[in-house]
Order: C-alpha cells, then sequence, then structure tokens
C-alpha cells in the first residue's frame, strides 16, 4: 500500500517541532505534527511505520517531540495512538459497511479502508460521516475493490444511505388535505431527508441482507458451540450477484430502517420532486408510459410512508452538516 | 461541596452512562437511577431513533451531557456549526451542566476522534481556557472539563498534568469532572502518584466526577472502559470524596458492556465509598 498519501485538508507537517510552546501557532504546529503521525497508515503487520513522511525514521521523529519513560520509546508511545486510532476507525466503517466487508473480506477491506481513510480523514466533529465519501473513493480509486469495483460502490452506496435513513431529518409530512383543491402546477412537494433513492446496478438489498443472515449465523453459532464446530469464515459463502439493474428507496418508519424496490419511472418521479420540480412537470418525468392510475397508486402509497413533505424554499438545503454518530448503528438495526 | 456553581447547584447522586444495549431494559423496566450521562454527539442529529430515544428518557429521567469531540486544547477555533448543534441539544435535555475534555483531537479541520493529551504549558492553558469561556457563553451552561488518561508526555511541558488543569480551570473559572481513573491510568503510564493529583486540584471546582475500569498490559495501562472498577481506583474515589465531599458520580462502561443491573450495581458500589468518606469527615 502506498504509505505517503497525502491527506485531504491537513497542512504539511514542520520537519522539526517546537522546541518551546510560547503560543497558539507553536501549539497547532505541534498538534499538526501529532496528527500527522496518527493518521500514517499501519503497516500490514498493524505496526507504526518505522519511516517518516520524509524519509527519515519515525523514531527519530517522535523522540524530538513525544518523551520517552523507563518503560517505553517516543516511538512505541506514539505508536500506541496510531494503533488506537487506526483499530477504531476501522472499527466504525466495519460496523456501518457489513455487506462491503462481507464483498471483500478482512484484509482487503482494511486496506480499503486505510487508503480511504489516509485521503480523506475525518473532517466531521462526529464518527457519523466517516462514510459519507467512501462510495466517491471507491468509484475513483477501484483498485482497492477490484474485480468487484462496480457492485462494491453500489453496497457502498446502499450502507450510506442507512445511515442518512437512521437519523435524517424529517420534515413535517404533507397531507392530502393540504393540497386538495390546488392547481397541480402550483403544488411543489419536496422527498423526506432521511429518504435516499438508489438507481443501482446490482441487487445489493438482496446480496447485504445475506450477508447479514450469514455473519448472525455466525455468530449465533459462536455462542452456542466450541470453537471447533464454529462456522468456518470460508464457509456459507455468499453468492456474488451479477448485474441486474435496480431501483430502491432506503428509508424509515416508526423509527426503523427499511427499503422498498421501485419501478424506474417512480423513481424519476421521485427524484424529480425531490429537485423542486412542480408536480405536472414531476410526474411528467415518470415517462409517457405511465399510467394515470399507476401514478395514483404510488402517490397514495408514498404518502402513507411519510416520504413527501412540504418543498424546501428556494436555495434551502437538504439537511444541515449531518453531525452526530448514530446510537444504533445501521447494522444492527432492523432493516432485512 | 456536592452541590456547586459548576454543577448548577444540583446534587445528582450516582449515574450511568446511557448506552444503546440498555435502551430496551431502561424505557420498559423504568428502573429507579439517579441519573443519565449521555454522549452529547450521539444526539446532536437531525432526527430519527437517537432522539426518539432521548425524548422517551428525558420524560422520566435527569440527564447531563459529555461530550467528546469539543477539543478545547486544540488550536484551532470551536466550529460554529457544532456550537449551534450543541446547544439545540442543551435546550432539548436542560443539562444542568455540560462536560467534555481537557484535551485536543482535531488540527485544521481534521479530527482524530481521540482524546490526545495536551502539551502543559502556559500558553496551551491560555488558549485553552479562552475557548472553554468562549463555548459557556455561547451555550449558557455551567461547563466542567475532565481530565483524560494519556499514554504520552510531550517535550515542551512546562508543568505537571494537575497543575496545568488548575491552570486552564481557574483561567476559564470553569468546574472539573474529575475522573479518578483516568488520573490512576495516567499515574501508572507516566510514574506520579495519583494521590498527589487529586490533592493538587482546587477541591471546590469539582462538579462531578467519573470512575470506569482500565485494562493493564505488560508496559502500560489502557482507559478501556470495559472492567468492572479496580481496587486502586475505588480507593482514589474515596480519597477524592474526601477531599471534595459528596460529589455527582458516573460510572463509565463502554465496550463488553454487560446487562443493565450489573452496570448499575457497579456504579451503586461507590456508595460504600461516600459512606466511608462522610464519616470520615464527621471524625474531622
Amino acid at each position: 500500500m502506498k504509505t505517503n498519501i497525502l491527506a485531504k485538508g491537513l497542512k504539511p507537517p514542520v520537519r522539526h517541532p517546537p522546541r518551546r510552546l510560547k503560543s497558539t501557532e507553536d501549539l497547532r504546529v505541534l498538534q499538526r505534527l501529532m496528527t500527522h503521525a496518527l493518521v500514517r497508515p499501519l503497516t500490514p503487520g498493524q505496526r507504526t511505520q518505522r519511516k517518516w513522511i520524509d524519509g527519515r525514521a519515525t523514531a527519530k521523529v517522535a523522540a524530538e517531540f513525544l518523551k520517552p519513560n523507563a518503560r517505553l520509546t517516543s516511538f512505541e508511545r506514539l505508536e500506541i495512538y496510531n494503533r488506537m486510532y487506526w483499530f477504531r476507525l476501522i472499527g466504525v466503517v466495519t460496523a456501518d459497511n457489513p455487506g462491503l466487508g462481507g464483498l471483500l473480506g478482512e484484509k482487503k477491506f482494511d486496506r480499503l479502508v486505510q487508503a480511504y481513510l489516509a485521503r480523506y480523514p475525518s473532517r466531521s466533529f462526529t464518527l457519523r460521516n466517516l462514510c459519507s465519501r467512501l462510495p466517491g473513493f471507491i468509484r475513483a480509486e477501484p483498485k482497492w475493490t477490484a474485480p468487484h469495483s462496480a457492485l462494491a460502490h453500489d453496497i457502498a452506496r446502499f450502507e450510506w444511505a442507512q445511515t442518512v435513513a437512521f437519523d435524517g431529518e424529517k420534515r413535517p409530512v404533507v397531507e392530502p388535505e393540504a393540497i386538495a383543491g390546488r392547481a397541480p402546477g402550483r403544488i411543489r412537494l419536496g422527498t423526506q431527508p432521511y429518504l435516499s433513492l438508489l438507481e443501482l446496478n446490482f441487487p445489493v438489498d438482496e446480496y447485504v441482507t445475506a450477508i447479514k443472515k450469514r455473519d448472525a449465523l455466525r455468530a449465533e453459532a459462536s455462542n452456542t458451540v466450541d470453537a471447533s464446530q464454529k462456522v468456518g469464515r470460508r464457509g456459507n459463502k455468499v453468492a456474488i450477484p451479477g448485474p441486474e439493474k435496480i431501483y430502491l428507496a432506503v428509508h424509515r418508519l416508526d423509527g426503523r430502517l427499511y427499503y422498498k424496490r421501485l419501478e424506474a419511472p417512480a423513481l424519476r418521479i421521485l427524484k424529480a420532486l425531490g429537485a423542486g420540480k412542480p408536480l405536472p412537470a414531476a410526474v411528467g418525468a415518470g415517462g409517457k408510459s405511465v399510467k394515470p392510475e399507476q401514478v395514483k397508486q404510488w402517490f397514495t402509497t408514498w404518502m402513507k410512508l411519510g416520504w413527501l413533505c412540504q418543498a424546501l424554499p428556494r436555495g434551502g438545503s437538504r439537511g444541515s452538516g449531518r453531525a452526530g454518530r448514530p446510537s444504533l448503528p445501521p447494522s444492527a438495526s432492523t432493516l432485512d | 461541596m456536592p452541590a456547586n456553581r459548576f454543577n448548577n447547584h444540583t446534587d445528582y447522586g450516582i449515574g450511568i452512562g446511557l448506552r444503546v444495549p440498555h435502551y430496551s431494559h431502561i424505557l420498559e423496566k423504568k428502573p429507579v437511577v439517579d441519573w443519565f450521562e449521555i454522549i452529547s454527539e450521539n444526539f446532536m442529529v437531525d432526527g430519527g431513533r437517537p432522539l426518539e430515544v432521548l425524548d422517551d428518557i428525558l420524560e422520566q429521567y435527569r440527564v447531563v451531557q459529555h461530550g467528546v469531540s469539543m477539543y478545547f486544547g486544540s488550536a484551532d477555533k470551536p466550529d460554529p456549526a457544532h456550537l449551534k448543534r450543541l446547544k439545540t441539544l442543551v435546550k432539548r435535555t436542560k443539562t444542568p451542566w455540560l462536560s467534555d475534555h481537557l484535551c485536543w483531537g482535531s488540527v485544521d479541520g481534521t479530527y482524530t476522534h481521540d482524546l490526545l493529551p495536551m502539551p502543559y504549558t502556559f500558553a496551551a492553558a491560555k488558549r485553552t481556557a479562552e475557548k472553554i469561556r468562549h463555548v459557556r457563553d455561547y451555550l449558557e451552561v455551567p461547563i466542567c472539563v475532565e481530565n483524560v488518561s494519556s499514554y504520552a508526555e510531550y517535550h515542551v511541558s512546562e508543568m505537571t498534568e494537575w497543575e496545568f488543569l488548575t491552570e486552564v480551570v481557574e483561567r476559564a473559572d470553569c468546574g472539573i469532572l474529575l475522573d479518578v481513573n483516568n488520573i490512576y491510568v495516567s499515574s501508572k503510564n507516566h510514574g506520579f502518584n495519583p494521590y498527589d493529583y487529586v490533592d493538587g486540584v482546587p477541591h471546590n471546582r469539582v462538579g462531578q466526577m467519573h470512575v470506569a475500569g482500565h485494562t493493564k498490559f505488560e508496559k502500560y495501562i489502557l482507559d478501556t472502559h470495559d472492567h468492572p472498577v479496580l481496587d486502586p481506583v475505588w480507593k482514589l474515589y474515596a480519597h477524592a470524596t474526601r477531599r471534595c465531599g459528596v460529589t455527582a458520580t458516573l460510572l463509565e462502561w463502554d465496550d463488553k458492556i454487560p446487562s443493565f443491573d450489573e452496570v448499575h450495581d457497579e456504579a451503586l458500589k461507590a456508595n460504600e465509598f461516600i459512606d466511608g468518606a462522610k464519616d470520615a469527615r464527621k471524625q474531622k
């Protein structure tokens, strides 16, 4: 793995730390140096890299700003933090992406996560947003997920949509009476911020469900039988699906996560509504083959599910910075 | 000294952290608990189950907010979006005080999601105190800063950790969330006497205490929060209670979380030491 990936947003470290800390700028310089040391990927043996960014020995760099003690060198003390950083973040990404982890297997998944976070360290004050750029990274750097990059990309989108559905904003739903009697051309509806509408090239809903069921079985086995009878990691392989176009809504209802397959025109209509188009234009986005009875039935269902809300004012943004890590990770939800 | 201006003149008793595996038990069985501490960031979201659960809890229990990402010690300015969300949550929970850590964890807008030790210098103390004041004034709620456990120290440090803590809280005029487990862990990792630490902080500023379990490795101790509290930590807690008075106390248990009853029973062990501390103070 390339070990000197430039972390987005983090300025380069100084060559030598300040000898005395007399100002906020000195503090920033020291903190930047330490941060570079923390976010540097681990070796394949999960240790701190021996060489620093500029080729010097990391031990020498660490000794310049961290004290040793009787039992640990400066390097070893730094390594505690470097390892904790990666173990923590890999754990979070793993919990949020059971399907992707199942597809890639543990080692390959860990390499993907390290490459991803080395490029895109967290820019949010909580871990909730950690995977927001993962689908884009998979598409930009397919080597980490080859030969299943297209599938991995779809799975990452599906799993990020679950995070959004879990704790995304819910806007007031539109009741039929509120729009009854209004000229259709003047009606603008929005879609709930927690609702994700995905056009996917693989049946990832079925695949991720199968992975979760397999992993649940393994967990069950490990709790009920002795180690020699555990379901092996290689056992119960879930077949990798072939390409199949699907249209998916990922949403929540009564605090629980769900997904629902849609027909292509239905997805187009919902996307058009979400984009702020007036009702007739949004319905028109469904295409000429769509029958009015179908549209009526779809709208009835969407309103029952609470997907339609008041449109945001023009220029309004969806969501508001996305903060907070879910207390209940999507992997522990009822989406199945 | 239990009720002071740093915990908004409350006397909360013994609480535990509100954690996901206990949600159903708490909501269904409604056990008697003095108070719950919530991790603020888990509820600084736009909607969904976290806020629904929180609202149910708030109907029946007292809740105090504890943050993990304000990073008072980071050189960066506080993120206005973060503060805005935090204030929204403060209004929702009506937390009597709010705590976060005396540490740093972000720079240039990049977050490590760790509680990293400060360089113990006067310049860092000044900057940290400024940020605490800024956050407190914005949130309009008393703030207690918590000492963290650490595994490294910087060459540039100019004082001990407890001197630094004192310097910061005096400058910021804020409270202390005294984590006695963290003191114990750091004392072993850095070779100082944990009783010197407890004796060295301004006791009148302690608004809350934390106890927790830790894990011993060959060359260092990690603050893992995945065990019952160990005896040396309880002894240190008893000493701190004698010094500071009976203070709102919370047990942290964040990994390998056992049943609600087991966690709560562990927390209630604090009563034994509180009684002992009360007796000791009476004898004085």
